[in-house]
């Protein structure tokens, strides 16, 4: 038994995917025959923008950080993208994806050059995202809003049938991340950065250009999954990404990334996000009322959270 | 009191004056009735404010403060529906009672389960935001006229509401205890420097969960403030506390990395946020941009104590 929980200690991955198989093992238990193909195929689909969003949150609590600025990014990319639609699906698409890089962009001015915590920061601008899209809400009231077919395409569709379109530009994301953190300079600045970020500054390392880097792809990538959640819902409003932001966290938390930075990586976030969205299909299986799914996906995720401090300790 | 901390002291309401006299400037009609609404606004944000200051004071972050507020209201008002006002008072203590409870649970969850402050409390934020839904699914209930007349009405005359004194007993209920006691002095120093407050022997384990046992309290009045505002209860109302407690906490000169601020300036940083929207209608804009401006101030105020503390190492 000790030996077994050495192994897990040594290898927490193995951890959370006999957690993820536990999890899936009670989708089936509570109602047998679930478990199909389609019912993968959805569950991949749905995951996917969790994945990216936590992908982004990934690179920053790496470094010590966090990004609670994401849910507001990905609503206003969404909500841009539908009511710029009327000029072109490019157009729109350019416009949402810009406001992810200009969050991005003051979130790294602010977190990197200005030394501002980054939860006061991303609340900040969250905040001032937020804000601006109520404003800019009331003032586009005249115009019909659409969302882009090539935009559902991303958001829904399925090829063959079967294999859902975002998990293919949930590979390529994955990929970069995965790629970009464990294969290149920039990865290991990342770690380096969350690890000792006095000591990368004395070592030479130019600790803001990380960090900058960082809050920039962050927030890209919360406009992507803004644009992949509109693209399943195909219908655009202010509260549409909002219950992400927990979430977001929580995949990367559960996912073994430490918040104080340095420790952690891009696999444990995605078996995080598959974890958390068959917990989503498992208590939507249980039939309960919407608030009391509410309150066991947060205990779940606190019961998991805490587990997971122990088994690292 | 040194001299630094005296003008410290004095700098958040000579700025809420100041604000208040260019507003009367910029609207000459600006009289008794915006004061009573100025009161009113900033009721339920100040007590958030006082909950959110002291748990960073202690050393954490509490981003459940907003479905606290949230449980208080929809918990005050289903149950003082039907009631008389007697009824009502007697209702207020079970819902303080509730309070301490929520807050106990994050103390105690922060304080045993090793997850950080901002992922446990955004957590149970998200738990408490599905038990206030579950109490009252969607706006509704009420309380009777003479309990919403506690902070609504006026009984000391048209330039002093009541809204003003329930802030103030209010604030200070669960701020005394603190300040006055040896807890302030436990709250402060595991909030400054944990390791040598352990060493010096302090649980400081228990003071931040106490810290966050008082901002519970500071919630449940909150949320019963904002039941004699609006006269209803609404279960996702709460959700502006939580982004706008951070947001006076910072204005008002509490430091996120713990162990230093006080009590006036995020009370009076959540009067000058609530006046700040009715500025904006005063002066045509879209009261909208209020949020936007929060977010901005509280981005400036945190770089420019930065920039100070920056300036002083380098003096």
């Amino acid at each position: 038994m000790s030996a077994a929980l050495e192994f897990l200690r040594a290898r927490t991955i193995f951890a959370l995917i006999l957690l993820l198989a536990l999890f899936v093992g009670f989708v089936e238990l509570v109602r047998p025959g679930t478990v199909t193909p389609l019912w993968v195929s959805n569950a991949l689909m749905f995951a996917a923008p969790l994945a990216i969003m936590g992908g982004g949150q990934t690179l920053v609590m790496l470094t010590g950080g966090i990004d609670l600025s994401v849910s507001a990014v990905a609503t206003g990319s969404a909500y841009l993208l539908a009511t710029n639609a009327s000029h072109g699906d490019f157009y729109a698409l350019a416009i949402a994806l810009s406001l992810g890089a200009i969050v991005g962009a003051v979130n790294g001015i602010g977190v990197a050059l200005l030394r501002v915590q980054p939860l006061v920061m991303t609340l900040g601008t969250g905040l001032m995202t937020g804000g601006v899209m109520i404003v800019y809400s009331q003032q586009m009231m005249a115009s019909q809003p659409h969302v882009p077919g090539l935009i559902q395409t991303l958001g829904a569709g399925k090829l063959a049938g079967f294999v859902p379109v975002d998990l293919f530009l949930w590979l390529i994301v994955g990929g970069v991340i995965l790629f970009g953190l464990h294969r290149t300079g920039f990865g290991r600045l990342v770690y380096a950065v969350g690890d000792n970020a006095e000591a990368c500054h004395l070592a030479g390392v130019r600790v803001w250009r990380v960090l900058f880097v960082d809050y920039l792809i962050c927030s890209v990538l919360a406009s992507i999954t803004g644009l992949v959640l509109v693209g399943g819902t195909n219908a655009a409003d202010l509260s549409l990404a909002e219950s992400y932001l927990l979430p977001s966290v929580a995949c990367v938390v559960i996912g073994g990334t430490s918040i104080f930075g340095g420790r952690g990586g891009y696999g444990g976030t995605i078996v995080g996000a598959l974890i958390l969205t068959v917990l989503t299909s498992l208590l939507t299986l249980l039939d309960v009322s919407e608030p009391a799914k509410q309150i066991l996906f947060g205990a779940i995720i606190l019961v998991l959270a805490a587990a997971y401090a122990r088994l690292t300790e | 009191m040194t001299s630094g901390a005296f003008v410290r002291a004095l700098a958040m309401p000579a700025l809420l004056t100041v604000a208040l006299a260019l507003t009367r400037l910029a609207h000459p009609t600006f009289g008794a009735f915006d004061i009573q609404s100025l009161a009113l606004g900033a009721l339920p944000l100040a007590l958030a404010a006082a909950a959110q200051a002291i748990v960073v004071i202690s050393g954490g972050i509490d981003l459940s403060i907003g479905s606290q507020i949230a449980i208080a209201n929809v918990l005050s008002a289903s149950l003082m529906q039907h009631a008389d006002f007697r009824q009502s008072l007697m209702i207020s203590v079970l819902v303080l009672a509730a309070g301490a409870g929520l807050g106990l649970v994050n103390g105690v969850v922060v304080a045993l389960s090793r997850i950080p402050d901002v992922v446990a409390t955004l957590t149970t934020g998200f738990i408490f935001g599905g038990g206030a839904l579950l109490i009252l699914e969607r706006p509704g209930g009420g309380a009777p006229a003479a309990y919403l007349n506690l902070a609504a009405g006026q009984d000391f005359g048209p330039w002093l509401p009541n809204g003003l004194i329930v802030m103030i007993l209010g604030v200070a209920a669960v701020w005394a205890p603190i300040r006055l006691t040896r807890i302030g002095l436990l709250i402060y120093a595991a909030g400054s420097d944990p390791i040598a407050a352990f060493r010096s022997g302090v649980d400081v384990r228990a003071a931040r969960t106490i810290a966050y046992l008082f901002s519970g309290i500071a919630c449940a009045i909150g949320g019963m403030a904002l039941t004699m505002t609006t006269g209803i209860g609404a279960p996702l109302a709460g959700a502006y506390y939580t982004l706008s407690s951070v947001a006076a906490i910072v204005i008002g000169g509490v430091s996120l990395t713990g162990g230093r601020g006080g009590m006036v300036g995020p009370v009076v940083a959540a009067l000058l946020l609530t006046l700040a929207p009715m500025d904006l209608v005063f002066l045509g804009i879209d009261p909208n941009y209020g949020q936007v401006i929060q977010g901005a101030l509280i981005v400036l105020v945190v770089m420019a104590a930065g920039f100070y503390a920056y300036w002083r190492e380098r003096k």
